[in-house]
């Protein structure tokens, strides 16, 4: 989250105090991120030395009405269009341990599975809940629906995480038999009309030894 | 003293089986649900996990291979034809993937059927008729035949007709399955508010965001109950003061 840039976007709508930022932002994301107005001053000042905005002369900080500058503008154009986020994407830590419980104890794999879809549904209830309070503004309910289609997201992941486990497939692919008596066909002639992909590739390693 | 009212419905060690012996297919095994009054459940799981069939054994439209099953302390087992069809018109609202609307009646007529079947007058009946066409957003589409409605607004007829049945016991499989996601969420508004007004439903779904509308959320495997979520006893009906944690 960039509070830098969501302070420039409320200032393109016009000039305001730090305070007004403040409460300006929090409406705005539906109260979900509460900002503390420190962060907005020293942000603020920031943003001046970078000569985004300005700020009306004064003594007293909390007085000064900031505006945004034209290269406030078009930076903040600029920021909009970016593609959120660092590429690639950052890890996510729930993929990474489902993963890493499927390939250690695909046993225990599906009680990992449910117990991350019960807590998921578990904080989409939560959500869902604050979206049917009476007065819950547009602003609150598109940041619940954010927060839900994320959340649904992770849900529907898992779904198809278990259903991939149930029927059978192996997390790493041709990896070429070891025992002699294995029924994977790893010699260079076992190529036919019925070879599959991971039999080429179990091939191909067998090869290379 | 009065006693406590007995559940909307309970499930008691519920199994059915289709077949017997090596071939035999366990739909349900053992499953135990108890839905208060007032309380909202939706029940998750794969496809071929048992949740219709669970909600068929809940509506009395199919019969338990062993356990009981109680609709307002009623054991439905006990029940002769005639007595479980009346149970099934004055208590049970259902909402089905096929929308089972009688195509040569209005919308109206549709959803006070039951109503009138029940013994309602016919006056009363299509007011309150009216009523849940506009709590489910089809007051203009009252006097509509269902092939003149979408698929969407077929439904939405079919969950008013569930809804007319006072206080029901609402029993729905994907009832938002063929609606978009804004008026998937009026439904599943629609059916909150109703059990905050003292309905109770159980909602078979694949779909987490319909499921997060419910109280509490119940996982089938293979035919069994493997899990459930937190119904948050501590957050009252209709307030949550201090948001997502």
């Amino acid at each position: 989250m960039s509070i830098r840039h969501s302070l420039l976007a409320l200032l393109s709508t016009g000039p305001m105090y730090g305070q007004q930022l403040k409460s300006e932002f929090e409406a705005r994301t539906g109260d979900l991120w509460p900002l503390n107005v420190g962060q907005v001053y020293t942000t603020l000042s920031r943003l001046e030395r970078d000569s985004l905005v300005e700020a009306r002369p004064g003594a007293d900080v909390a007085l000064r009405p900031y505006t945004i500058t034209a290269l406030g503008q078009a930076e903040l154009a600029t920021w909009f269009r970016a593609v959120p986020g660092d590429e690639p994407p950052p890890r996510d830590e729930l993929v990474m341990k489902v993963m890493l419980a499927a390939s250690v104890d695909p046993e225990s794999a599906a009680d990992v599975i449910q117990s991350h879809r019960r807590q998921t549904l578990e904080a989409m209830h939560r959500f869902t809940r604050l979206k049917a309070l009476d007065g819950a503004t547009v602003a609150t309910l598109m940041m619940c629906d954010a927060e839900l289609f994320r959340l649904e997201a992770a849900v529907r992941w898992l779904d198809s995480v278990e259903a991939r486990l149930r029927s059978g497939a192996r997390l790493t692919p041709g990896r070429p038999a070891v025992s002699p008596g294995s029924a994977t066909p790893s010699t260079p002639e076992a190529g036919g009309p019925a070879e599959t992909p991971a039999g080429r590739r179990g091939k191909r390693a067998g090869a290379g030894r | 003293m009065t006693a406590a009212p007995p559940p909307r419905l309970a499930l008691e060690l519920v199994s059915r089986s289709f077949g017997a012996g090596p071939t035999a297919v366990h739909a349900l095994r053992d499953v135990s649900l108890i839905v208060p009054s007032g309380e909202f459940v939706a029940v998750m799981g794969p496809s071929g996990s048992g949740k219709s069939t669970l909600l068929t054994i809940a509506g009395g439209l199919d019969r338990p291979t062993s356990g009981r099953v109680l609709v307002d302390g009623v054991d439905v087992a006990g029940l002769s034809r005639a007595r479980l069809a009346g149970l099934r018109r004055e208590r049970i609202g259902y909402v089905f993937q096929s929308f089972n609307l009688l195509p040569a009646l209005t919308a109206a007529e549709n959803v006070r059927l039951p109503l009138e079947l029940g013994g309602v007058r016919r006056r009363a009946a299509h007011t309150r008729a009216l009523a849940q066409l506009e709590a489910v957003g089809l007051a203009d589409r009252a006097g509509h035949f269902p092939d003149d409605l979408s698929g969407g607004e077929q439904q939405r007829v079919a969950i008013a007709r569930a809804l007319v049945v006072e206080g029901a016991l609402i029993l729905a499989d994907e009832p938002t399955g063929a609606l978009d996601s804004v008026n998937g969420e009026a439904v599943m508004r629609t059916l909150r508010r109703a059990c905050d007004g003292g309905a109770a439903a159980v909602v078979v779904t694949h779909d987490a965001q319909l499921a997060a509308w419910a109280d509490r959320v119940v996982f089938l495997r293979d035919g069994r109950m493997i899990d459930q979520t937190d119904a948050n006893p501590a957050i009252p009906h209709g307030l949550l003061a201090s948001g997502p944690r």
